[in-house]
């Protein structure tokens, strides 16, 4: 199967590899193969080694950081050890958040708490995995810290006049993610169905959970 | 390491524009705030970027803003804050007025 | 002076809720990262990564996407550190693109 595209990095048709990518192939991906495969050449590391790398980053949800929520939630002692230290949270419950370490800061009634790296884009992926894009685009990472309250707003979010709204720029070698607050009505409910109502986006703080 | 600020130290972030890797966001640069939390230490990231070592380490505190005092057009609440992670070289303490 | 990336504050227009399932070859730069910088090994600082990305300039910054900049930081570092070299870089870059063409036709 051969097909040809034209891209701008590219200055002449080239064939697309459906089993490699399945856009243009540009040189910067031709690098990242090569520089790659030279660091395996040359022994830095083992093919093995990149292959278990990519299993971890695959593996790394939001869901890790929801069951930590939801047991914060259930239990006032854990939660005290989780806003001194998620990794050592994360490490009684069998979970691999990693070497870099990570704070939680919590949502309170009087503190609505959201997360923005200005600088660049630091975000607790060995927890919670892969940013999405917009958390890394322009837009959020200029106008967050000046103008919260317009931004969560984009996200549907409206905190009361009353609530500080404080935004935390991650802008050392430190990690951030929001415990938010438990929503009502939610007493008998157990971990896993409260880990349920915990999105990736509470925990950087764009959103409030809602329950509809 | 002793840290030079603690918790509700007013402090100023120094007014300066090195080239390098700097992570003092120039938002905060000459702005008044107040120590929350010293939150870690760390080697020197400027130094790091250039693959020395960085020591000794720095302690690293959490610094909170008045929204209303990073910017002038600040349009939320009176209450609202910024808070940013910032090392101690870069904190001068704010002088006691007498008052 | 504010440098380039250092963009807190400046207008900006509306939060697009954009995001795309990594390709690939994104997670292998990430991959390529996390092992050359892992503690063991120490080949790079994330400082340095950052350095490098900041020195790309205004214009490579905005078009290029977050692991293009990635990548061309992090083999920079790689050759400025002496891990590999440019002569071998081209020699692999020309291997992979014809082995791909190949694969591809």
């Amino acid at each position: 199967m051969s097909e040809t595209h034209s891209h701008d990095d590219w200055p002449y048709p080239h064939p697309k590899q459906p089993d490699i990518e399945d856009g243009p192939i540009t040189d910067l991906m031709i690098m990242t193969e090569a520089v790659t495969e030279l660091m395996i050449d040359k022994a830095y590391f083992t093919a093995d080694d990149m292959r278990r790398t990519l299993e971890v980053i695959d593996a790394k949800t939001p869901a890790e950081g929801a069951r930590m929520v939801a047991r914060a939630w259930l239990d006032e002692d854990f939660k005290a050890r989780m806003l001194e230290d998620v990794n050592a949270a994360a490490e009684e419950m069998s979970i691999d958040s990693g070497v870099i370490p990570i704070r939680a800061i919590e949502n309170t009634k009087d503190v609505h708490n959201v997360i923005v790296c200005t600088l660049c884009s630091c975000y607790p992926k060995h927890l919670i995995g892969l940013p999405p894009d917009w958390y890394k685009s322009r837009a959020y990472r200029s106008r967050v810290i000046r103008e919260p309250r317009a931004v969560l707003k984009e996200f549907g979010t409206e905190i009361p006049d009353g609530v500080e709204v404080r935004v935390h720029d991650s802008t050392a070698e430190l990690r951030y993610m929001i415990l938010p607050m438990r929503p009502k009505g939610t007493g008998d409910m157990d971990e896993d169905t409260l880990a349920g109502l915990v999105t990736r986006d509470c925990m950087i703080g764009v959103t409030i959970i809602d329950r509809d | 390491m002793s840290a030079r600020f603690a918790a509700g130290d007013e402090v100023r972030v120094r007014r300066a524009s090195p080239p390098g890797h700097v992570r003092t966001p120039y938002y905060i640069r000459g702005k008044e705030g107040v120590v929350s939390r010293l939150i870690a230490e760390h080697p020197n990231p400027e130094e790091l970027a250039y693959g020395r070592d960085g020591l000794p380490v720095l302690p690293v505190y959490w610094v909170r803003f008045r929204q209303s005092d990073l910017w002038p057009d600040y349009q939320g609440p009176e209450g609202d804050t910024a808070e940013v992670d910032i090392q101690e070289h870069w904190l001068e303490p704010v002088e006691d007025d007498g008052g | 002076m504010r440098r380039h990336h250092d963009m807190g504050g400046l207008d900006a227009g509306p939060v697009e809720p954009t995001e795309h399932d990594y390709l690939p070859w994104e997670k292998k730069v990430d991959a390529l990262v996390r092992l050359a910088g892992d503690p063991k090994r120490k080949m790079i600082a994330i400082d340095e990564l950052r350095r490098g990305i900041e020195n790309l300039g205004p214009g490579a910054y905005d078009e290029l996407s977050y692991y293009e900049r990635w990548i061309s930081s992090f083999t920079n570092v790689m050759i400025e550190k002496g891990h590999i070299s440019i002569d071998e870089l081209g020699r692999k870059m020309e291997e992979v693109r014809v082995r791909w063409q190949e694969a591809a036709k």
